[in-house]
């Protein structure tokens, strides 16, 4: 028991209707959404440490024991992604002060967030698949109302479709949810997994865990990511960076936690179809980032390559492999919202999103030009940078598991998401200024959380140590559950 | 029963993946309502539907139903009912402001 674990989920939601109380006084949303999301930095980081001194927490929530009760349950991989989240909300918080807005930011713009915060912490350490459903819920709600919020046109097109297919691939997961229920008769996702390593994942269980992978694949963009690059290009830069960074991934995590925890006794099947599909969402994402001259649409699709690239290494199930996962996921949010806040801000200075309307902006905007220089290195991998490490542990992992075709894959489509970004940076940031005198639009107050992240990146490159001994004991978790299972069960069943 | 109940369950997902792939925005809502509603009878009935007592202790009753089907029913109608009122307004919203009802007239791209 460990009550700790349950504030990441109440605080941002009890935080949040307090604002909704006080609608007038922006200056208290501002500072309560950033004093929620440090709070639940420094929880992360508390819990952080307890799990590397003694193993997985859980918390019985209303004190009935596991598995008749809904358990929380916290591991070091979804404590890590949480103080993740909570820095990057942190930072697209910062963004939003000086970008979004008084109208949005009026009409509950950081309640939401708050709410969206909620859902995804819950996402992540939920020990129930029930559970995972209703936080799913709660976040998509949240997100349904972030993407529409402000209703101008292409908003309101965009949130359509976005609703819609969300809502069908909600009635999926339900379905697939049942079934599972008829056959093992628990919802408690340790109990699933001794369930299933007692019975043994036959076809049946095998064809059940292919509907979690296509619920969870629409969800994280994996593959069917048909929906994504026009939906994540509707709403303003903030809002656009929280979903890219953090809804994805909390469908890259439910795959990782259900492909792990339960469904991992048939990887010549299971995990070859994700490794395919991985391979697949790469390819395709990278021609789509290599093709569009619009730098949202570059952008978005980026954010598939990366879904396909934290997923070849999950499907090669080495530890090794695993490790790349865990950092390259940490990595991909930090650089994907720095990257998204980075493109917004350029739409901003520019008024264009189409790149080769841009020219000369280093000339105004050196530390801009040099950030999103350092970002799309990072991006693509190139050395004393964050995405490096992450990247060539997947590399080896999936070599090591003899998928040579995924790694190489994973290593040719690096090339072309290195094209795609340069593409942006020569365009807009070298050539002739098309405005000599000094521009009208300014960068205050934008520059600062681009720095933070800027920084973070580089640091998670150079300083890999320090948060590598975590990433061990990620990894290792993920491939050895014994541990997840006897904290939740508590060695009885 | 499940049989019936199953055949049932197919019937709705059926209409419902109809109505979904039409053009008007309101049938494509009331497509989702109704999966939505094959949904919780698919829950329901996966959950076995025995016949048997109330799950409480000190009833005289030696089969008890399974309890928790009902409570994820319960929790997935509210939700379903919560996500399908705000997509029927933002549906509304967006009618007005597009001023279709069409969603080959949502494509995009022709009117940015």
């Amino acid at each position: 028991m460990n009550n700790l674990l349950v504030l990441p989920i109440a605080v941002p939601v009890i935080v949040g209707m307090v604002m909704v109380i006080f609608r007038n006084i922006l200056w208290l949303h501002r500072l309560l959404s950033l004093l929620t999301t440090a709070f639940i930095g420094i929880v992360a980081v508390c819990l952080m440490d307890q799990i590397k001194l003694t193993g997985v927490q859980a918390l019985y929530l209303g004190g009935w024991k596991a598995p008749f009760g809904i358990t929380l349950a916290a591991d070091m991989f979804a404590v890590l992604l949480v103080l993740v989240t909570a820095i990057v909300t942190f930072c697209c918080l910062c963004y939003a002060f000086s970008s979004l807005g008084m109208e949005r930011e009026k009409y509950y713009f950081y309640p939401l967030t708050l709410f969206l915060l909620a859902g995804v912490n819950g996402s992540f350490l939920t020990g129930d698949i029930f559970n995972l459903f209703v936080c799913f819920e709660v976040m998509l709600v949240a997100s349904y109302v972030l993407i529409s919020l402000g209703g101008t046109k292409i908003q309101l097109r965009e949130s359509v479709k976005y609703i819609l297919i969300n809502m069908i691939t909600s009635s999926l997961f339900l379905v697939a949810i049942a079934y599972l229920y008829a056959m093992l008769g628990t919802l408690n996702l340790a109990h699933l997994s001794v369930r299933v390593a007692a019975a043994g994942q036959d076809g049946l269980l095998t064809a059940v865990s292919f509907l979690f992978l296509i619920v969870f694949s629409i969800k994280a963009g994996l593959f069917l990511f048909f929906w994504l690059p026009d939906s994540y290009s509707a709403p303003p830069t903030a809002i656009a960076a929280i979903f890219a960074s953090l809804l994805t991934k909390v469908g890259v995590y439910a795959i990782i936690r259900m492909f792990s925890l339960v469904f991992y006794h048939d990887l010549s099947v299971t995990h070859l179809f994700i490794g395919i599909l991985a391979a697949v969402s790469m390819v395709l994402g990278a021609m789509g980032a290599v093709a569009y001259w619009d730098l949202k649409k570059i952008l978005t699709y980026n954010v598939v390559v990366g879904v396909g690239f934290i997923l070849a290494g999950f499907a090669s199930f080495s530890l090794v492999g695993m490790r790349g996962t865990v950092y390259y996921l940490i990595h991909d949010m930090i650089v994907k919202a720095l990257l998204f806040l980075l493109g917004g801000t350029i739409i901003h200075l520019t008024s264009t999103t189409k790149i080769k309307e841009m020219s000369g902006l280093i000339r105004l905007h050196p530390q801009l030009g040099w950030m999103f220089f350092v970002a799309a290195l990072s991006l693509s991998g190139i050395p004393p940078l964050s995405g490096f490490i992450g990247k060539i542990f997947i590399t080896k992992g999936t070599f090591q598991s003899e998928y040579f075709w995924l790694g190489s894959i994973g290593l040719l489509t690096s090339l072309m998401v290195l094209y795609s970004v340069m593409k942006i940076f020569m365009n807009a940031f070298w050539g002739p200024a098309l405005t000599e005198e000094t521009e009208k639009v300014t960068t205050d107050g934008l520059l600062l959380p681009i720095a933070i992240l800027t920084a973070l990146t580089i640091a998670l490159g150079l300083g890999a140590e320090v948060i590598h001994e975590y990433v061990d004991i990620a990894a290792a978790g993920l491939l050895d559950s014994q541990g997840y299972i006897d904290a939740v069960l508590g060695g009885k069943l | 029963m499940e049989t019936c109940m199953s055949i049932v369950v197919g019937i709705l997902f059926a209409i419902g993946t109809y109505l979904i792939l039409s053009k008007n925005i309101l049938r494509i809502i009331l497509g989702i309502s109704i999966i939505g509603h094959g949904v919780n009878l698919l829950l329901l009935t996966m959950g076995g539907l025995k016949k048997g007592g109330p799950p409480l202790l000190g009833l005289k009753e030696t089969t008890f139903v399974d309890s928790l089907p009902q409570a994820l029913l319960l929790t997935a109608i509210v939700i379903n009912f919560a996500t399908t009122a705000l997509f029927l307004v933002l549906s509304y919203r967006a009618n007005k402001v597009l001023g279709t009802d069409d969603v080959e007239q949502l494509r995009g791209y022709g009117n940015e």
